[in-house]
């Protein structure tokens, strides 16, 4: 019997792979494939693989020139001049030149059901000056203007290839990156393969990628143990002891550039006055003071994150000095609560149904006990809780966000007025102010001067109680080289080589 | 026979117009606005009220539900919104993957189900029939999902025999399919296997029993005989009705073994769409899904003619 079942399974056993094929193992199923309407994080992955960008970010979060070779703004800052390589052609050996960018522009500011429109809000024309040239107009000087041809809204489609396709395009996208678009199974695999009329096609070293969506963190280990996969993103925290024992594979870590927190309804609905939490200041700042971040890190992501209190991590340059880390304080929570006339709040927090996001609830609620709270859980589905934040039916929510290479894409449609994800309805003119000077002015000083001031008045409001960081888990057999570990968690293929 | 036919086939038009209502109406009560979740992190205020617009989200129930039913009534299902493909594509892309894990979980039960229980009615009492329950309790407590890591730990990742999951179409390499297949049909039969062993036992019970095998041993026929063709058959009819019912299941998706191994088929299809919002998918799978089961329930029905003599009057 056991020769038998021996037998059969020697008779199915796994067919080798090429090393031709990198095989990449996703946390989740993309979206649609096209730049202007796409919205995934995880679809941002795949596009690093399919479509060139005007400019790219480096390890540092530079920006360096990709499908652009350099830029320069005008005097007054309305107007940005780019410079575009000459040799680009996209994938149906249409040219990539300055009327193909014009379109694409326009595209992403004008196509119905555009995701772009937001981040090019500013942009109020486009001129292609000559074929290598190209002038963005602005309405104001936008200083993240930049960062944001770094993502999708940088990208570049074939005009014709979107023409013919319209809103279908996501479906066959033709773009100028290094790998062209072969075919998706929804649910089961992408597969691109080598676009040998790169520009850059020195730094090509496989002749096709297989994008393997798989969501269970655990299965998608077994994949890379099994050598099924070559590449995972997203690894378990708890996985990570395990990998690092392990000499065939090895873990690359980033901090990412997005963050996790709490957001509270200060201002959204009539439910922000009708909860202490919500109402006053001074209850919000007991809630943070009885929160141990450090903790929350080790217990609800094994360490693997890095503890903070602003929209982006104390490593980068334009967190705001002047508002430090608090530490837990519990004494002092409390005394905040009886001064404020409520010594035992009771608030709901709703939490997302991910495993994460009910440990950080669980935590939260433990340590918020301590001072006096008594928070109540809700496990709401993500789009349920989506709802919840957009009709402001909430008191607090665990929320976080992918993040954008620029301060300004953490921060504006948040914390300002207007801003379509500002949840917390929060509103200060203040801060309104501080955040166009930190928009309108491309010097870096008096930026990270503005982003002091917003931090400052931030802690004070609370409208957003940040947590922290989380890093960005990649594992990868130790044969692959040439991973670049840029903090935007997208997994870049030029240079990629197996040993 | 022909009339018997006729009569269930005029049930299935105002049972499937049943069903749509109900999938139609069930769906609007699940929580969240499907605009927003389909507007991404960025929920550009223009985009969520082009999103209302166009999949009629705005309008009344009614209007947006005879929208649907006149597409479907032409054979158009609609498109997933989230990656734009028409649902009918993705139900012809899913279907043979869910039809192949389907039957060969199916098979897989059968085989063990049907064998088992006739062997622990048989042997009633002693230490097969005692083994055998043992089987069958284990297959109906084993989670799937646990069973499935636990397989792919020892039969991918320790001993490298079988793949850990994923999915390749038979036509490119049967080979490399039956190994992508055979642990998450194991799964999913194992637990199948359980509860038809569990009714082949207590059926063919009675029917070992009755008058007529007393009769059949009587005539001194072989007990092989006696059991395969005179007790089994007729034991068969719950266990038909059972295995259709099943099938039906299996086929209408199994999202945590598809999950587990990354089956493209029904379940994660139906699962991500309800997650996501995706109206047009959800309603076209389970209309979809539905009439499979109610066909299946139908020729379940028919093959009792076949296999029973004394229903044909």
């Amino acid at each position: 019997m056991k020769r038998v079942l021996l037998l059969t399974l020697a008779m199915f056993a796994m067919p080798v792979a090429t090393a031709q094929t990198l095989r990449i193992g996703l946390a989740e199923d993309p979206d649609i494939l096209d730049p202007t309407m796409a919205r995934t994080f995880v679809g941002r992955i795949v596009f690093a693989g399919l479509c060139d960008k005007l400019f790219d970010l480096d390890e540092k979060l530079r920006i360096v020139p990709q499908l652009a070779t350099g830029y320069e703004w005008s005097k007054d800052h309305k107007s940005l001049l780019i410079k575009l390589r000459p040799d680009v052609t996209f994938h149906d050996g249409e040219k990539m030149d300055a009327a193909a960018v014009k379109y694409n522009l326009e595209r992403h500011k004008n196509m119905k059901g555009s995701n772009r429109r937001g981040e090019l809000a500013v942009v109020s024309s486009v001129d292609a000056v000559d074929p290598s040239t190209v002038r963005i107009n602005l309405s104001a000087p936008f200083a993240p203007l930049l960062a944001v041809l770094t993502d999708r809204s940088g990208m570049m489609v074939s005009p014709k290839a979107a023409e013919a396709a319209g809103e279908k395009f996501g479906a066959r996208p033709v773009c100028s990156g290094p790998f062209r678009f072969v075919e998706r199974i929804a649910q089961d695999r992408m597969v691109v393969e080598r676009f040998p009329n790169y520009w850059n096609k020195g730094q090509i070293h496989f002749e096709r990628i297989v994008y393997t969506p798989i969501v269970d963190a655990t299965v998608r280990l077994a994949n890379l143990r099994s050598g099924q996969l070559d590449f995972i993103e997203r690894v378990g925290p708890s996985d990570i002891p395990g990998l690092r024992n392990d000499s065939r594979f090895k873990v690359a870590r980033i901090v990412e550039i997005g963050y996790q927190g709490i957001t509270i309804n200060v201002g959204k609905s009539d439910m922000a006055q009708k909860n202490p939490l919500g109402k006053d200041a001074r209850v919000r700042e007991a809630f943070e003071l009885s929160l141990d971040r450090a903790a929350i890190v080790k217990v609800a992501m094994e360490g693997e994150a890095q503890p903070g209190n602003q929209w982006v991590a104390p490593t980068n340059m334009f967190y705001g000095r002047s508002a430090p880390l608090p530490k837990r304080n519990v004494e002092r929570a409390k005394q905040l609560l009886r001064e404020a006339g409520v010594p035992n709040p009771s608030f709901t927090l709703v939490v997302a149904t991910t495993s994460d996001a009910q440990r950080i609830g669980q935590v939260v609620q433990a340590m918020a006990k301590d001072a006096g709270f008594d928070v109540k859980l809700q496990s709401t589905e993500f789009a349920t809780s989506l709802n919840l934040a957009d009709k402001g039916q909430f008191e607090a929510l665990v929320l976080g966000w992918s993040g954008r290479a620029d301060p300004d894409g953490n921060l504006h449609t948040m914390l300002s007025c207007k801003g379509p994800t500002n949840y917390a309805g929060y509103c200060k003119q203040e801060v309104e102010a501080l955040i166009d000077q930190s928009r309108t002015s491309l010097d870096p000083e008096s930026r990270a001067e503005a982003y002091d001031k917003i931090a400052q008045q931030v802690q004070k409001d609370r409208p957003i109680i940040y947590l922290y960081h989380r890093h960005w888990l990649w594992a990868h057999t130790t044969k692959l080289s040439g991973l670049r570990t840029v903090p935007d968690g997208m997994v870049r293929v030029q240079g990629l080589k197996m040993n | 026979m022909l009339n018997y036919l006729l009569q269930r086939l005029a049930t299935i038009v105002p049972t499937l117009f049943f069903v749509s209502v109900l999938i139609f109406g069930l769906q609007q009560l699940l929580p969240g606005d499907p605009a927003i979740a389909l507007a991404g992190e960025e929920r550009d205020p223009e985009t969520i009220r082009y999103l209302r617009e166009k999949f009629h989200l705005d309008e009344p129930l009614p209007v947006r539900y005879w929208y649907w039913l006149s597409g479907v009534l032409q054979g158009d299902l609609g498109d997933s919104v989230r990656i734009q493909k028409p649902v009918t594509e993705l139900i012809l892309q899913k279907l043979p993957v869910t039809i192949q894990l389907a039957a060969m979980a199916m098979l897989i039960a059968l085989a063990i189900g049907i064998t088992a229980g006739v062997i622990s009615a048989v042997k009633k009492d002693t230490a097969w029939d005692y083994a055998v329950n043992v089987f069958a309790l284990w297959g109906l407590s084993t989670p799937n999902f646990w069973l499935g890591i636990l397989l792919i730990l020892v039969f991918a990742v320790q001993l490298g025999w079988l793949p850990a999951s994923g999915y390749v179409s038979p036509f490119e390499d049967l080979k490399a399919n039956l190994s992508a297949m055979i642990m998450p049909a194991f799964v999913l039969g194992n637990a199948i296997a359980a509860v038809l062993m569990r009714h082949t036992r207590s059926a063919m019970l009675q029917v070992l029993s009755s008058d007529y095998v007393r009769t059949a041993r009587a005539k001194g026929l072989d007990e092989r005989v006696v059991v395969l063709k005179h007790a089994l058959r007729n034991a068969l009819i719950p266990i038909i009705t059972l295995g259709a019912l099943e099938f039906g299941t299996l086929l209408s998706g199994a999202v945590l073994t598809e999950q587990v191994f990354t089956i493209p088929g029904f379940g994660k299809l139906i699962v991500d769409a309800v997650f996501n919002r995706d109206y047009s998918v959800v309603q076209g799978v389970v209309l979809f899904t539905a009439t499979v089961y109610i066909t299946l329930n139908l020729l379940a029905d028919l093959a009792y003619f076949l296999v029973n003599p004394r229903m044909r009057h």
